[in-house]
């Protein structure tokens, strides 16, 4: 440990004087971005497979439409996050003979990754809103989709928001694997540090701490949100 | 203005409505008795369809709404439904709750040729006036959950109004009130009543239908047993089990 300070030195130097720096915020940049879209079409596929799911079935495209999502639900869950991008880059991609970059591909893969995940969270949360608000819906007039869209979704989503937020961090911290389709994220920053200087200790702790800092950052924003949402249940 | 005829419904082979026939008038002031389990409350949520009927026909302003093909959602604009529970909208304010389905009738309706701000502001202040009536004009901007319980039916009532529908059917409203606030929602029943709405009413409030109804019904087994006016109803039942179920209501 007595040349600690020594690692140190050197990793300061390459951050900042050899354009480590920009690696680090590039890799930032991705990491994020690849989190936020995918929870973004992860929560859009999740609310519409969870309607699908409480949808009455008495005919017959509901019933299609379900077994698809039971389907859809099963396939995602069913394989790992690491097969699912390497299968998308080298064989769906090559097949439908398309161009997509590292980090479009993450993207996608993380959406309709946790779209899976978040279905199941959504039903949940659907299923926790008591069914009076939705024959209340329907007994003005609304149909089956407005009542959804208007009342049932966004009290679910409040009741869902705490495990909603552990979603995303799961997401935040799985992005650490999009380097196996050659998406450069926090993880290759510091891999490109470490490589540079041969020496792993300090920029794998930094890189550490950084993904820790994000995720109490987004406990603390979800906290926030929840808030502020809760004002509908407060007596005031 | 409804028609019901030969009503049946059954829940997995569990019979609970048998063959019900009904008309009813415009105007009409109903209130549905039973003991429970009789198949009373399953009656009239089936007047709207929100039990769909397993057999029989509903015939409202001339369309029979109990065949699966009609659009439900535009017959049940012109009848109102209040719960047992209210079923406010937990996630919208009072004038929220009332102006939602009017605003979004009108914001999708084709013919309308008013601008989305405009209705918006219509039927906002229109709600306002139906909150006015209740005398919770001030309750606007609240969230229903800061309401009690006789508050919250009432401002369920004129959501239902404010659809200005032919007929409104009520689901035991007074059942799941604290004593003392039985009055208010009763009181603006009447009022209703004297309005000239058709009302379809399940109760136990036996004072209210001998007071307010024109028609008293009895419904055991999945059928009506006895339908009179409420002077004959109480004063002369014929049915031995209305008998029987008066003497330990009427107490």
């Amino acid at each position: 440990m007595n040349n600690f300070g020594a690692k140190v030195d050197q990793f300061t130097e390459i951050v900042f004087h050899q354009g480590g720096i920009n690696k680090i915020v590039e890799g930032l940049q991705n990491t994020l971005l690849i989190a936020i879209l995918g929870l973004i079409i992860g929560i859009i596929i999740g609310t519409l497979i969870a309607t699908v799911r409480v949808v009455p079935k008495y005919k017959l495209l509901p019933r299609i439409l379900n077994g698809f999502c039971s389907f859809y639900v099963g396939l995602f869950r069913g394989t790992p996050m690491v097969v699912q991008l390497l299968v998308f880059y080298y064989v769906l991609l090559p097949l439908l003979e398309m161009r997509m970059t590292g980090v479009q591909v993450s993207i996608m893969v993380f959406g309709l990754n946790s779209g899976a995940y978040i279905s199941e969270i959504m039903r949940s949360g659907i299923q926790s809103v008591d069914v009076g608000q939705m024959e209340a819906g329907r007994a003005v007039g609304l149909s089956f989709a407005t009542t959804m869209r208007m009342i049932v979704i966004p009290q679910a989503v409040k009741n869902i928001l705490p495990t909603l937020g552990n979603e995303f961090i799961a997401l935040i911290k799985e992005t650490s694997v999009v380097s196996f389709v050659g998406a450069s994220d926090l993880y290759v920053a510091f891999n490109y540090i470490g490589t540079n200087s041969y020496e792993f200790m300090v920029p794998y702790l930094v890189m550490a701490v950084i993904y820790i800092i994000l995720v109490i950052l987004i406990s603390t924003g979800i906290r926030l949100m929840e808030r502020s949402l809760r004002k509908s249940d407060r007596r005031n | 203005m409804i028609d019901v005829i030969d009503l049946k419904k059954d829940f997995q082979g569990n019979h609970v409505l048998n063959g019900i026939d009904l008309h009813i008038d415009k105007g009409d002031i109903v209130v549905i008795t039973g003991p429970s389990g009789s198949g009373k409350s399953t009656f009239l949520r089936c007047l709207n369809c929100m039990e769909d009927p397993s057999g029989g026909q509903i015939i409202f302003n001339g369309v029979d709404i109990a065949d699966m093909k009609v659009d439900i959602n535009i017959h049940r604009r012109h009848m109102g439904m209040v719960f047992q529970h209210f079923n406010l909208f937990n996630n919208k304010t009072v004038l929220q709750n009332i102006s939602l389905a009017p605003i979004h009738v009108r914001k999708t309706d084709k013919k309308e040729k008013t601008s989305k701000k405009k209705i918006i502001e219509e039927e906002n202040a229109r709600a306002m006036k139906l909150l006015e009536r209740i005398g919770l004009a001030d309750k606007a901007n609240v969230y229903p959950a800061t309401l009690s319980g006789g508050q919250k039916q009432r401002v369920a009532i004129v959501r239902a109004l404010a659809m200005n529908p032919d007929v409104i059917l009520f689901d035991e409203p007074t059942s799941a009130l604290d004593p003392e606030m039985v009055g208010e929602v009763l009181d603006l029943m009447k009022e209703l009543a004297q309005d000239g709405m058709t009302m379809v009413i399940v109760t136990h409030e036996m004072g209210f239908a001998k007071e307010v109804a024109n028609r008293v019904l009895f419904i055991d087994e999945g059928k009506i047993k006895e339908d009179e006016p409420p002077e004959e109803f109480f004063g002369n039942p014929k049915n031995p089990r209305l008998k029987e179920f008066l003497s330990k209501v009427l107490v």
